[in-house]
């Protein structure tokens, strides 16, 4: 019990998730993250990946802002799905979408980056 | 004075205006409720959001080098006002009562020589702001085809603000629209988005924790401000929603009633004249049979 810390995760229109749990990744702009219990107050923001609650739920964002301080764990975003809830064909489309993006020239490094990730990711889960 | 069947057809429509009336009461009633829960669910982000920025702006220690969109570019020349308004009228004041309170703002800024753009959303008050001030309208917005306004479409209209404001085509952003309070009490209100207004007591009630920032705080900032922008517009559409069911409520409550009270004068009007009628008639019976 006392490993737990609070996680919410909420979206504009709903909160998503809540409870107490032991472990989260998430994926920080700079590189993925565990959050554990006692972690230091933190505000960092996401690039697109999976949020992974204790191996067990898994969320796609693609973007977002975090806050953990006081043992609170608060994810905010406003692109965050449950992996089980996408279907296969967005996946597809949005993969597709992101293709053609990131091989047009009028792009920033910042914009590749993203991109590069979300690619990535979609490619992950469409497994 | 109407013939009988004059008021008897009169009686007969307003009793059919009131059913109407009734059913979108009741149709307005449902629909607040989910209204409502819409924009209890929306709030939480919105606030936390806000706290997020706040701890930010309090680590930032030079404030003339914070990103312009907290800051301001320090210019106060051209003022972009966004006006959020129902797509559907037989609501109210609520569409008047909104474009009242931007027309008092457009003149105060007219009036001091400032520059005025206005995006309007939802063509009720489109209609009612292009009779005084169609020059200045930059653009219109309407999601009529929707049957309801998601964080795409207030997402939409918040990157169309943030390139306006990066082509520096204004300095400074307001937004207008109904705050919910109650069923019966809905606030127009004025809300400055662009830059992002920080109350000063605010600013001091939080504690500071000593937080870690990845990247660092103005990157953090550069991208969470644009958002905020977005999620400020995305708060209005759903105050504004379910202040459209409520004032609807209301004023089709009120509808409902008049007609009732229509609906019974008219019923004794009716009633009396079907009496003077019968005393005529009986009075000629009458006096035919003593004249024989």
């Amino acid at each position: 019990m006392e490993e737990k810390f609070k996680i919410e995760i909420i979206s504009p229109d709903k909160g998503i998730f809540s409870g107490d749990i032991k472990e989260a990744v998430i994926p920080c702009f700079e590189g993925q993250a565990t959050i554990l219990k006692d972690h230091i107050p933190l505000i960092t923001f996401l690039r697109p990946g999976l949020v992974e609650i204790e191996n067990d739920k898994k969320f796609y964002v693609e973007d977002g802002t975090v806050e953990f301080s006081n043992n609170n764990l608060l994810i905010l975003s406003a692109s965050i799905q449950n992996i089980k809830h996408i279907e296969k064909e967005k996946i597809n489309l949005m993969l597709k979408e992101a293709k053609e993006k990131i091989s047009s020239n009028q792009i920033s490094d910042k914009q590749k980056y993203i991109l590069n990730y979300k690619i990535e990711t979609l490619e992950q889960i469409s497994l | 004075m109407p013939s009988l069947d004059d008021l008897k057809k009169r009686i007969k429509s307003v009793k059919s205006t009131q059913k109407i009336t009734k059913a979108m009461k009741m149709v307005a009633a449902a629909k607040l409720k989910k209204a409502q829960e819409n924009a209890e669910k929306g709030r939480p982000y919105s606030e936390k959001l806000r706290n997020i920025i706040l701890n930010l702006t309090k680590s930032i220690s030079d404030e003339t080098n914070a990103p312009k969109l907290l800051a301001g570019n320090g210019k106060d020349k051209v003022y972009l006002c966004v006006v959020i308004t129902a797509d559907r009228g037989l609501c109210g004041g609520f569409n008047s009562n909104i474009c009242k309170l931007a027309k008092s703002h457009f003149k105060s800024i007219l009036k001091e020589g400032k520059e005025l753009k206005i995006i309007t959303v939802g063509s009720k008050g489109h209609d009612q702001i292009k009779t005084e001030y169609s020059k200045y309208i930059i653009e219109k917005k309407s999601f009529k085809e929707k049957k309801q306004i998601s964080f795409t479409e207030a997402n939409e209209i918040g990157k169309k603000v943030i390139e306006l404001y990066e082509q520096e085509q204004f300095d400074k952003c307001l937004i207008f629209y109904n705050n919910f309070k109650n069923v019966i009490t809905q606030v127009p209100q004025a809300e400055q988005i662009i830059p992002t207004f920080i109350k000063k007591e605010d600013k001091v009630k939080n504690d500071t924790i000593p937080y870690e920032f990845e990247p660092d705080e103005d990157e953090i900032l550069e991208d969470l401000l644009p958002k905020n922008v977005s999620v400020q517009i995305f708060k209005a559409f759903l105050e504004n929603a379910a202040s459209e069911q409520g004032s609807r409520m209301t004023a089709m409550d009120n509808a409902t009633r008049n007609a009732g009270d229509l609906v019974d004068k008219l019923t004794i009007n009716y009633n009396r004249s079907r009496q003077a009628s019968i005393t005529k008639e009986l009075i000629e019976i009458i006096s035919g049979a003593e004249s024989l």
